[in-house]
């Protein structure tokens, strides 16, 4: 699975800091909450199990959103290989 | 007894990450795009789309009343004798015509077909302006009949109308049409006759010894979305420069003079950095600029000519809203956001030049995410907004795009799909259909479908 880099800050207003190249970045609540799961879990499935545990959605459009914030979370330099 | 805690759930919405670009002002500068808009003139915009689809088109005509009486205090208060007439082509729903011919406003038309609906509309004759340089010898003859104000285009209408003239017996109301070099670029000069060369007065001096039609007024319509008051400093002045002269040579007096439309609505045009309503002049800047060039030109005080505006743009723009709804959300090979919409330029022609200011209709976070809007038209022109800075939305969520009264609902395409509905908001808040949403039996009933072409097995 993919996950956060380790280096990488996360303030609890949703704010994401890159210590290796000084981006910065800030998150809405739901990307938060993706986000700190990716750091703290174990399994794509655990993320969206919170997720939905949280929020009011569907599977599906779960799975939609989810890739498409880890594309992003690629782009941004911000994901590595574990 | 046992309470039961529910956790409610909480209203999801797409994840979203931005970088943050530290100094580096947004583009937008403001923040103002982000308000969302749920309501139009206390109605709720999701109940107007569940009522008459989407997309929609929403007039309030709050705003037009209130942006005409700005308007007419402008010159009022500047000027004596101030006449608009409504400019047919801005937009010529009925409903949006009438509240402007309810204040006053005579009717400004460029073709025959619009001269048809003012006079079905009950303007009468004598207070409905012909412009435009195709009028045929049916609708010169009818404009003459009803005594409008025919505004002459070229020397081959004004040698047509003379004929007519004479074979009618009647002196028709005429005014020429001046183009001008105003300081603008480019220079609107292929319709009427030029000021600098001496063709304007060539042609007033044709009219007057001709003796069968009487010149009543003198024309100008400079450009559209003018962002220069002192333009029509300078058109004003060289129409009052004719019209003084006429009175020295033949001692005849110019009852009015036209200063056309184009006044720059409220939009923000494409590229410009500024948006729209930091730049645009108040009709308080044009109105000064065009009767300080009138009181100056050497009139004497019974004589000041009645002051004609055929302005469209910026008294309709604000105006109108279109609703539309998000069809899908996808992300571009180069990372970037793109958002479907179930609206695009067969709609909202005026997507080409400008900008529109376009808001989400619900409730959302504060987090924002760069977007490019594309319409449902499966053609690469189809873009409704290059880059819209909007917070994310899922399928079937509306937004509301700003200032599209001016020539969307009368420069619409019926392409791909069918116009939508048209609905006004009256001065109490309560919604009118004033335009109903096309169906096939209105494409049908255009169709001729040839007895041999009726039948095929596939
Ligand atoms: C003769 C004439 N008058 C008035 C108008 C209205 O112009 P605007 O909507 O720019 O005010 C036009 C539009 O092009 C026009 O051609």
């Amino acid at each position: 699975m993919v996950s956060l880099k380790k280096n990488i800050a996360i303030s609890d207003s949703g704010f994401v800091f890159n210590p290796s190249n000084g981006d910065s970045f800030s998150l809405n609540q739901i990307g938060l909450d993706m986000l700190l799961q990716l750091k703290e879990a174990q399994s794509e499935e655990q993320v969206k199990a919170a997720i939905m545990a949280k929020y009011d959605i569907d599977r599906d459009s779960l799975d939609n959103d989810y890739y498409d914030f880890l594309k992003m979370l690629g782009q941004f330099k911000l994901l590595e290989l574990s | 007894m046992l309470i039961e805690i529910k956790m409610e759930k909480q209203r999801y919405e797409r994840p979203v990450i931005r970088r943050l670009n530290v100094g580096v002002m947004n583009k937008f500068g403001t923040r103002t795009e982000y308000e969302p808009v749920t309501h139009i003139d206390d109605n709720a915009v999701a109940s107007l789309i569940k009522e008459h689809g989407s997309p929609l088109f929403v007039i309030s005509e709050k705003t037009i009343r209130t942006t005409f009486q700005d308007a007419l205090r402008a010159f009022n208060t500047r000027y004596p004798k101030v006449q608009f007439a409504w400019s047919y082509k801005t937009n010529y729903i009925a409903g949006v015509c009438n509240v402007f011919h309810q204040m006053g406003s005579w009717a400004e038309v460029v073709s025959g077909f619009e001269y048809l609906k003012a006079l079905k509309s009950n303007v009468p004759g004598n207070k409905i302006i012909f412009n435009g340089p195709d009028k045929t010898v049916e609708e010169l003859t009818l404009a003459i009949d009803n005594d409008s104000l025919i505004h002459i285009d070229h020397l081959d209408e004004l040698y047509t109308l003379t004929e007519l003239a004479i074979a009618k017996a009647k002196k028709p109301r005429v005014a020429i049409r001046v183009n001008m070099d105003t300081g603008i670029y480019p220079m609107w000069d292929r319709f009427g006759f030029n000021y600098e060369n001496g063709q304007a007065w060539d042609a007033i001096n044709k009219i007057v010894l001709a003796d069968r039609l009487q010149l009543v007024g003198l024309h100008a319509h400079i450009g559209t979305f003018m962002l220069s008051p002192s333009a029509y400093g300078v058109a004003a002045g060289k129409l009052s420069e004719l019209a003084i002269r006429v009175r020295d040579k033949f001692g005849r007096k110019i009852e009015y003079l036209d200063l056309g439309g184009g006044f720059a609505s409220k939009n923000t045009l494409k590229g410009s950095f500024l948006s729209g309503p930091d730049t645009s002049p108040t009709f308080d800047d044009f109105a000064e600029t065009i009767v300080t060039a009138i009181v100056n030109a050497g009139f004497l005080e019974d004589e000041l000519p009645l002051l004609i505006l055929e302005t469209g743009r910026a008294l309709v723009d604000e105006a109108g809203y279109l609703l539309g709804s998000v069809i899908s959300n996808k992300r571009l090979s180069d990372g970037r956001r793109a958002t479907i919409m179930d609206f695009g330029v067969n709609i909202l022609f005026t997507a080409f030049w400008y900008d529109h200011k376009i808001s989400p209709a619900q409730d959302f976070s504060h987090h924002t995410e760069d977007t490019v809007m594309y319409g449902p038209l499966c053609m690469n022109i189809d873009v409704v907004r290059e880059n819209a800075t909007l917070p994310p939305m899922k399928r079937g969520e509306h937004v509301v795009v700003h200032s599209v009264g001016a020539y969307n609902m009368t420069q619409w395409m019926q392409f791909i799909a069918l116009r939508p509905a048209v609905v006004m908001i009256d001065m109490k808040g309560k919604p009118h259909l004033v335009r109903k949403r096309e169906t096939l039996a209105n494409i049908d009933e255009q169709e001729v479908l040839p007895e041999y072409l009726r039948a095929f097995k596939l």
